[in-house]
Order: C-alpha cells, then structure tokens, then sequence
C-alpha cells in the first residue's frame, strides 16, 4: 500500500511539473493586471486585444493555409510510401526505410540549413513557397510512420483475395486501402498539421519577410517579452492542440478497434 | 458479380504502373529536398565564402580548421555537457514514471498517456514561454519561495544555464516517456518473476533484467533528448543569458547573421558525424538484444 501512494505522489508529481506552467499561462491571459503578479480580476481584455490585432490574423491565416496545404499533400506522399514499403520488395526498400528514420531523427536545424542551401541555389525565392515544399518534407515522415504502422495489422490475404477477383493495384488501392486506412491518415494529416503549425526551427531559416507565420511571429513577441496578450494567444492556440489531439487519439483508437 | 464488373470495367493497366507511381512520387521528393540538400551542406562546408557570395569556389578546409579555435570547441563541450545533463535528468525523472504508467491498471492508462501526449503535441515554443513566467524573477517558484521564507530575495534564475537545463527537460521529458513506455509495456513479466523466484533481489531483478531488456527504449529515449537538446536554439535564447550560446544559436548566427555558410556547415558536418555514431551505436544494441531474444 505504502508503495503504491509512493507511485501515486510520484506521478502527480510529474503531472504538476508538466501542467503547472502551462495552468499559470492561462490563469495569467484572463488577469487584468498588466505587469504584475497580483490577481487584478478576470477579464477578457487581452483576448480583445488579441482580436484586434490585424498582423496577427495575417499570420494566423498563413499559418492555416500552410498547415492545410502542407498536410494534405504529405499525407498523399506518405500515404504512397507507406503503401508501397507494405506491400512491395523493391531495391532500395531498406534504404527507404532507413531514410524515413533518418530524417525524423535528423535535428530540425540541420533540415532547416540544408534547404536554406538548396532554395538560394535553385533561386527559389524564401516565401510561400519555400515555406510548403519544407513544410511537406519535414511531415511526410511523420505520416510514413503513422501509417505503415496501422498496415501492419492488415490481413495480407485480403490482397490475394483481391488480385484473384482482377483487381490491380490501383483498383486495390483505392477500394480496399483507402477505406480501410482513412482514420490512419487522418490522424496523420493532424499531426502533419500541427507540426506544421507549430514549427519553428525549419521555417526560421526558410521564412521570407513577405509571408509572416504564426509560430516565427510568436517568437519575435515573445523575444521581446512577456506581455499578456501573447498569453492569451498561447492559451487559445493550447485549446485548439488539445482539441486536435483528443480527436487523433479517438481516431487512431477507433481505428486499432477495428482490427481487433 | 457487381464488383467483378467494376474491375473488368477500367482500362487494364499494366499492374505495376501504380508501383512505379507510388515508388517515383517518394523517392524523387526525398531525393530533391533531403538527399541533394545534405549533400549541398557537405559540399559548402569545403567551399569559402566571401562579402559578395554566400558561397564560391575554391575548395577548402580553412572552416573545419577554424573550428579547433578554443571558442568553437568550449561551445562544443558546454553543448554536449547542457544537452547531456538534460538527458540524464529526463532519463532519471521519465524512466520510474514510465515504468509506473506501464504497470497501471488499464483503465488508468489510457488517461495517463492522453496526459504525456498533450505536451508532446503541444508548441515547443508555447511551452517555453510559460517556463519564463514560472522562472522570472517575481514568478511562481520566487513567489513561492519567498512566501515560504526559504529565501529572502528573488533567486535570479532565468537567463542562466539552469534555466536552459530546466527548459530543456521541461519540453523533452515527454520524448524520453514515450519510448520508454512502449518498450516497457512489452517486457515479459515472466522474466521478472522467474529472477525472483531464483533468489535475485530487486536491485539484481531491476539491475540484471528489468535494464538490459529495456534497454532499446532508454537509447532511443536518449537520442529523442539529446539531440534536439543540442540544437533547439530557441531554448537558450529565451531562457539563457547572454552568454548560454549553445550549438544551435552557434549555427543559426553563421546562417542568419555573420553570413558565414561554409563555417555553419561544416558545424553541421561535425554534428551530423555524431549522430551517426550515436546511431550506430543504437542500431549494433538493438540488433544483440534482438539475436539474444532468438
């Protein structure tokens, strides 16, 4: 028993340690007060100011539309990769899939340099563009990941059973796989989507000054200081995280259900 | 019948032409926007730079020799040892928690994970903000301490290398549970008990069995740790003085602000050799675990 309350205050313990900061962040976004600690009283004035800020929603937008954009089509690309490391021997299939790992594993800045390289050699210039084709790169691994590991538990019979009844594979692809790995694939455009969202080190170094984005606008606030409207920014955009992953945890569930 | 019909219905493509679109689609990407870009850092780590151009021809290895110069190698060593001590810690504080987590009662389970996974998914750079308002000087902890009365002034914590530390494990922890957990889920309980019932004591138990069969999780939580914590150079830039230049800060001004290429490639160079022994390393330990296991 004595062990088992140890176990328990340890993992609350922990627990704090991850959500304090996090609960202080959003206490603080509803004080009045400007400067200091003190509670002032609720209120919702750094929220309206947040409103009315029209960068910020330029930034937001960006944001959205690369997210969007950058997490459909490495969800296509991923899609591709992990269907064809499943059910194909092919040369360099090994490497392939050592390259996927390598580049989950590669340090963001290393990414971020070498397509830094790459776009002022191939003069593509730093905006919207250089933005997505990064974006896409660094979350189709994620994707490849997410979704093999849901093929795995497939009954490979059912191909057989397919090819015997004169599918090909574009036809067995697209109903048999698609339908059966819709909610793996869901799950990875969110987290290719937040990921996206959320990037710093990448789009820091391949950002142009003509297409602001959330996250490289956050930093620059915040490297300036703490003010409460970046906490009231913080705690919306936590809100819509943990919305985002509730959903993905619900799909990828459902989804192991299914097989089971 | 219906369905044999909709497959006699669509043109009879050659049955591998979905392969070689699916196969060239992946491989050209990655060839384009990861291959050719490693090798364009490699390449410009031997090219020089000057006021004009990025980067030129002639080779040399002038910014390899530059990084003997003390200043490089001293950030090299406050690098690995900020990032090391960052990984132990997580690897002291995310391995009980992991192994408690493991063991509880299923029901439990699926909330305790949701509750690791929610800091995983959310914004590194969120999170790190909120370690300023707990660690400024008239912050939580301060306030704490001072209303407890273990201190008599505001400790001055942020912009220092323990911030830095702090930070590091406050947003890499959950990188470290989350492979531990999965490879301790899997451990044969069997094992455990048969070890005791031979007369091995916990330590022994823990020692002998519990670590070497877990072993695969503690690497990869390590790697997953350390090697961000080498370069995320938003961390010691927000919560590090002036003087906690780290790795990446290192890179990122050879990119961004001296405009030295050559230089900040070839620090990628010699970091990117060290991942690779660090992976070697995982993949020769995994490859014996799994040998023993057959």
């Amino acid at each position: 028993m004595k062990k088992h309350l140890t176990s328990s205050a340890y993992l609350v313990l922990v627990f704090l340690f991850f959500y304090i900061p996090i609960a202080v962040l959003i206490a603080y976004s509803f004080n009045e007060a400007q400067y200091s600690l003190l509670w002032k009283g609720f209120s919702l004035r750094w929220y309206g100011e947040l409103f009315l800020d029209t960068d910020l929603w330029v930034a937001v937008w960006h944001s959205l539309v690369l997210g969007i954009m950058s997490a459909t089509i490495a969800t296509g690309i991923g899609l591709l990769a992990a269907v064809s490391l499943y059910r194909y021997r092919f040369m360099g299939r090994q490497l392939l899939y050592g390259l996927v790992f390598v580049l989950i594993l590669c340090p963001d800045i290393v990414m971020g340099i070498s397509l830094l390289i790459l776009f002022s050699i191939s003069k593509v210039s730093l905006g919207f563009v250089s933005l997505l084709l990064a974006h896409i790169t660094f979350c189709v691994p994620f994707v490849v990941i997410t979704v093999y590991g849901r093929m795995v538990s497939f009954d490979e019979y059912i191909f057989e059973a397919a090819k015997d009844l004169g599918a090909n594979d574009w036809i067995i692809f697209r109903s048999i796989i698609l339908p059966l790995l819709w909610p793996a694939m869901l799950a990875g455009w969110l987290l290719s989507f937040t990921l996206s969202l959320d990037d710093v080190m990448i789009s820091y170094f391949v950002a142009g000054p003509g297409f602001e984005i959330l996250p490289l606008k956050i930093y620059s606030m915040v490297r300036l200081g703490i003010k409460p409207e970046i906490n009231a920014l913080c705690t919306v955009i936590f809100v819509f995280t943990l919305l985002l992953v509730v959903f993905s945890q619900r799909l990828l569930k459902k989804n192991i259900s299914h097989f089971e | 019948m219906r369905t044999i019909k909709i497959f006699k219905g669509t043109p009879m493509h050659n049955g591998n032409s979905f392969k070689f679109f699916s196969l060239s689609t992946i491989w050209l990407w990655l060839i384009i926007f990861s291959l050719i870009p490693y090798a364009l850092v490699t390449l410009a780590s031997f090219l020089s730079h000057d006021e004009t151009h990025l980067i030129h021809l002639p080779f040399s290895l002038s910014h390899y020799a530059e990084l003997s110069d003390p200043i490089y190698i001293k950030i090299f060593q406050k690098s690995f040892y900020l990032a090391g001590l960052s990984t132990l810690i997580c690897l002291v504080v995310g391995y009980p928690f992991a192994y408690i987590i493991a063991r509880a009662k299923s029901s439990f389970k699926h909330l305790f994970v949701l509750l690791i996974i929610i800091p995983f998914w959310t914004s590194a750079l969120i999170r790190t903000y909120s370690m300023i308002t707990i660690l400024k000087p008239k912050g939580i902890v301060n306030s704490l301490l001072l209303w407890l009365g273990v201190i008599d002034k505001p400790l001055p914590m942020l912009f220092s290398d323990t911030a830095v530390v702090i930070g590091l494990v406050y947003n890499l922890l959950p990188f470290m549970i989350l492979p531990l957990l999965t490879n301790i889920e899997r451990l044969d309980n069997r094992l455990i008990d048969a070890a005791r019932d031979l007369g091995a004591g916990r330590l022994t138990t823990f020692r002998k069995i519990i670590i070497p069969l877990t072993m695969p999780g503690i690497l990869s939580g390590c790697i997953l740790v350390f090697l961000p914590a080498m370069t995320i150079f938003y961390i010691p830039d927000l919560l590090g003085g002036s003087k906690s230049i780290l790795l990446g800060n290192l890179i990122q001004n050879q990119f961004l602000i001296t405009q030295n290429w050559p230089l900040g490639s070839a620090i990628s160079i010699i970091f990117m050799l060290v991942l690779i022994a660090l992976l070697v390393v995982y993949w020769r330990s995994t490859r014996k675990e799994r040998q023993d296991l057959l």
